[in-house]
């Protein structure tokens, strides 16, 4: 028998006769559901978010890629990386981009590990939603954006429509039944990298960006 | 590091037999040291004012420990169902999966894919299963660099210890030991202990080491039936650099990490993250489902999940001890341990310490050096008390004494059952048992006892090397009832 | 029915009205040990109307063996003490982890003998630690005919989570109009006691008990109180001993069953010297 048949054997063995019932999630999560507006789950998602110390701005679909030109000046990028074939990676156009190279991905990462280690500044994603109770973005990486733009480079900035916002990560996983199928990575972000394991005391980026800069549309006219 | 809870010279070498009796002593050290003592009261502190500033709704955290235990069991009551159905799915999703009973299989299957791909170097992202396998060890044996890239793993790594928590690694270390540690042993660094610059030395150092390594090793938090699906939990991006960058990417787990449905993770990691470090959730989330497609532009090539027992399925045959298996790794026993406080983690001389590695432990390494472990407990009950998926800690800890002390049985539930049985300590239980059994015996015992209570002895082991003799009363209770009436 | 050893909170409990009689289950400690405590619980209930049983077969819970892993012998003294009970009384216990050994471990110790196990949980149910009983079944309303004073409290383990009657113990002190409750650091922690731990893990126990009444004393409280014959020992015979090692005559740390402090702030006469 292999170690894997034996133990299965094992298991089966000592088994209960029956499966418990199955948990229900929905008698802890009903309750607790909140009924508020896209506004106000914008409003907690930005507070949580904000509280692990990522920078967060409301604009409007017209108006993004100027502030995400502007935060690049600001924040001395030389270099954005990000993927050229999605809907917001195409409209990101180098006559704004004064001073910023905008870097399309291309390739394979072994073809760009050195630039992406090294020298890019910043890396653009979209979101694929977030979740407002513990401030997360949601990110489901893709051919068009692989998983690396938000992790590599030292400043993540992503877009965010506000109107993608769940309450919780639950609702997140049911209204889009998550379960059927996944993407081969998903992630839920929450503020740039940190640790606290030197004696407790908090350090931004350990690993991965030193900054997460999210940029809010959507958020019902409510700009700044 | 001058704490004498590090074994000298020996923390790098696999886990040696740790005697009862060296337990004692390592725990003696450890109680004894002001330094460890002060360290550890303050990081305790600080930990559990920060996961109760997370539940502030009573009636939230019962009902979610609730749910949480829920799905625990409910998991392990169709384990081998669940366990067949992730690897089906991780199968089709293109995830190599590895069974292994023993430490030593799961090393021999993750060194068989290094040496086929030629790899020089393997980054890992935390993972309390590969130092229960002791995996770095193995591999540096076989010519092939293991390095942690966890911060304090790798704190841990340079001073050639091992982890004294399971979520805060190098949670003994001050930060000027690590600024020493740092200076001595990575070429170009000065002394500093300012713990920012601290980390972004750590972070230029391993960066190197992610572009250049072959293999990412991480654990799994969760690893979900339904999708094949293995998700971690990080804070640091080391992890995800870890499962992301290197050519291939090998996940070790133990068996009991299994749940159904993608869905029944979300609680348990709200408790989880809320119950480690007080945080209301990780920065990262990372759920890993298969290698990089075809038309993907990152990712590894390769991906494995290794499936460790290592006792796990001991545990699991009976029905109390299998609720061991329930844990989800948050530490929050430890944290909340005034043992654990008073010791530290490097005394227990296992690779989990504190309330949970009291319980894991004897399931992995057998009862005969593991006997002692149950006995070091007030039975207090805070851990119990806060953990997340309601592991009855104390119980099993009872249980577990039992275990160890009772006759061996021809057909042992544990291994080393019976391994601290005593012929003295049965025997005067039995005495007991016989006096207290029979309230005429008690009556005439206590009554001698009392009316003989000069000859208390003034010294009554280790009760009075700290505190004055227990002396029977001049009357009993029983005597005064009677006399008053 | 399991033990809440791992909830959070008190267990929902639904208590009887006030009785004619109790049964006094004094426990081993208190019989051989600190009898004054439980003569001075005997004295309040009895001042209380309530008529007082002292089974005088009774010995011990069995929790010191079923803790230190001998169920069986654990079970062979358990066993000895279900027929003490008799008449529908409730039995009222000055020590809450042996309320919690009879409340939550008898009917789990004879697991495999229903008839026994129906007569423990049968018990199980009317059985009350002491503090609990005064608070929720006599809503004991002391007059306090002391002077003013402070005291800290310590709560057992066993008390404050298997019996969760951690609440209590405060609500007694704060009916006590001239004594004040000092908060000590850690309040919550262990004192290190454990019954077989205090002898086997010497270090660790000495460690946690000297934290204890260094908290303890840190309050300035003039004294501890306590409803747990075990803690109570460790702690006063603790801080004896540091008075012994400095030279101290006076105790810098007395201590008293819960029992005997109501006894004497209320004007009754407590049954011994000893704190």
């Amino acid at each position: 028998m292999s170690p894997r048949d034996r133990i299965l054997a094992k298991l089966r063995a000592a088994r209960p006769a029956e499966a418990l019932p199955a948990p229900s999630l929905d008698a802890h999560y009903d309750p607790r559901a909140r009924g508020e507006s896209t506004s106000a789950r914008a409003a907690r998602f930005r507070a949580g978010i904000e509280s692990f110390h990522a920078e967060v701005h409301l604009t409007t679909d017209a108006e993004w890629p100027a502030l995400l030109a502007r935060l690049c000046v600001d924040k001395a990028v030389g270099t954005l990386m990000f993927g050229a074939d999605t809907p917001s990676g195409r409209r990101l156009d180098s006559a704004i981009f004064a001073g910023t190279a905008l870097r399309p991905w291309a390739g394979q990462i072994e073809d760009l590990k050195a630039d992406l280690f090294h020298r890019v500044g910043a890396g653009f994603t979209e979101t694929r939603g977030a979740v407002a109770e513990t401030g997360s973005l949601i990110l489901w990486p893709s051919d068009a954006e692989p998983r690396t733009l938000s992790l590599v480079p030292p400043v993540h900035f992503a877009l965010l429509d506000a109107r993608t916002i769940h309450p919780t990560f639950f609702d997140a996983i049911r209204a889009e039944n998550w379960g059927a199928g996944m993407p081969t990575n998903a992630l839920l972000i929450s503020g740039p990298s940190k640790t606290a394991d030197i004696q407790q005391t908090l350090a931004y980026g350990a690993h991965g960006p030193k900054e997460l800069v999210v940029l809010v549309i959507n958020a019902e006219g409510e700009t700044q | 590091m001058s704490a004498p809870t590090t074994q000298p010279g020996g923390e790098t070498r696999p886990l040696a037999f740790v005697s009862a009796q060296a337990l004692r002593e390592r725990m003696h050290a450890a109680v004894n040291d002001p330094h460890l003592r002060t360290s550890f009261r303050g990081a305790m502190d600080f930990l559990m004012a920060k996961r109760a500033a997370q539940f502030p709704d009573e009636s939230e955290l019962t009902s979610l420990r609730e749910l949480s235990e829920g799905i625990r069991q409910y998991s392990l009551s169709k384990l081998p169902d669940l366990l067949e159905q992730l690897e089906t799915n991780l199968t089709r999703n293109g995830v190599h999966v590895h069974w292994a009973e023993t430490p030593d299989e799961a090393n021999a299957i993750m060194l068989g894919i290094a040496r086929r791909h030629a790899a020089k170097l393997i980054v890992k992202g935390k993972s309390m299963v590969s130092e229960e396998i002791e995996f770095n060890h193995a591999m540096e044996a076989a010519g092939i660099g293991a390095l942690e890239s966890d911060m304090g793993e790798y704190i841990v790594q340079l001073a050639g210890e091992k982890p004294s928590h399971i979520i805060m690694p190098a949670i003994h270390q001050t930060k000027q030991q690590i600024a020493r540690l740092f200076a001595d042993h990575i070429p170009g660094v000065d002394y500093t202990d300012n713990v920012d610059a601290l980390i972004q030395i750590g972070r230029r150092v391993l960066r190197e080491k992610f572009e250049e390594a072959e293999i990412g090793l991480s654990g799994v938090n969760f690893a979900v039936a339904e999708s094949g699906t293995l998700c971690l939990v990080e804070n640091e991006g080391n992890g995800r650099m870890c499962t992301t960058v290197p050519k291939v990417h090998i996940a070790v787990t133990g068996i009991e990490k299994v749940v159904e449905k993608l869905e029944h993770v979300a609680p348990l990691f709200s408790i989880l993250t809320r119950s480690a470090t007080g945080q209301a959730v990780s920065t990262y989330f990372n759920m890993i489902s298969g290698p990089r497609k075809p038309d993907e532009k990152d990712g590894p090539e390769e991906v494995h999940l290794v499936l460790l027992d290592n006792g796990r399925s001991q545990a699991y045959a009976d029905e109390q001890l299998r609720k061991t298996l329930q844990c989800i790794r948050c530490g929050a026993c430890m944290n909340h341990c005034p043992v654990y406080t008073r010791i530290g983690g490097h005394a227990y001389g296992t690779t989990y310490p504190g309330p949970i590695g009291k319980i894991v432990s004897p399931h992995m390494m057998g009862l005969e050096q593991t006997h002692l472990l149950p006995t070091v407990s007030t039975l207090c009950g805070a851990c119990g008390e806060v953990c997340p998926v309601k592991i009855p800690i104390p119980e099993l800890l009872i249980r577990l004494r039992g275990e160890a002390q009772s006759k061996p049985h021809a057909l042992p539930a544990m291994v080393g059952q019976g391994a601290g049985y005593d012929r003295l300590t049965t025997f005067v239980w039995r005495m007991w048992a016989r006096v207290y059994g029979r309230p005429g015996s008690y009556r005439a015992f206590s009554w001698l006892a009392s009316r003989f209570r000069m000859f208390a002895p003034s010294q009554q082991a280790g009760w009075t090397a700290a505190r004055t003799p227990l002396t029977p009363a001049p009357r009993r209770l029983r005597d005064m009832v009677r006399n008053r009436r | 029915m399991s033990s809440p050893t791992t909830g959070a909170g008190q267990p929902a409990r639904s208590y009887p009205p006030r009785p004619a009689a109790v049964y006094f289950y004094a426990t081993c400690l208190v019989d051989l040990f600190v009898p004054e405590a439980g003569m001075d619980a005997i004295t309040l209930l009895e001042r209380e109307g309530i008529r007082v049983i002292f089974p005088d077969n009774q010995t011990c819970c069995g929790q010191p063996a079923f803790t230190s892993g001998f169920p069986a012998e654990a079970r062979e003294v358990a066993a000895s003490q279900l027929d003490l009970f008799a008449e529908d009384y409730p039995i009222v216990v000055p020590s809450g982890s042996c309320a919690g050994m009879i409340r939550w471990h008898w009917e789990k110790i004879f697991a495999d003998d229903p008839v026994r196990a129906a007569r423990a949980a049968a018990i199980a149910e009317r059985t009350f630690e002491f503090a609990e009983f005064l608070v929720h079944v006599l809503d004991f309303r002391p007059r306090d005919a002391g002077a003013p004073t402070t005291v800290a409290l310590h709560t057992s383990c066993s008390a404050r989570r298997e019996m969760g009657t951690l609440l209590v113990g405060r609500e007694l002190l704060a009916r006590l109009g001239n004594v004040k409750l000092a908060i000590h650091d850690h309040e919550s922690e262990c004192c290190g006691f454990g019954g077989s731990f205090s002898l086997k893990h010497p270090d660790i126990s000495t460690a946690m008990v000297s934290d204890k009444v260094a908290s303890l004393k840190a309050t300035g409280a003039s004294q501890v109180v306590t409803a747990d014959c075990g803690c109570m020992l460790n702690i006063t015979k603790r801080a004896a001993k540091e008075d012994q090692d400095a030279g101290r005559a006076a105790p810098s740390l007395p201590g008293e069953h819960l029992a005997t402090f109501l006894l004497r702030r209320t004007g009754g006469q407590a049954s011994g010297e000893q704190r």
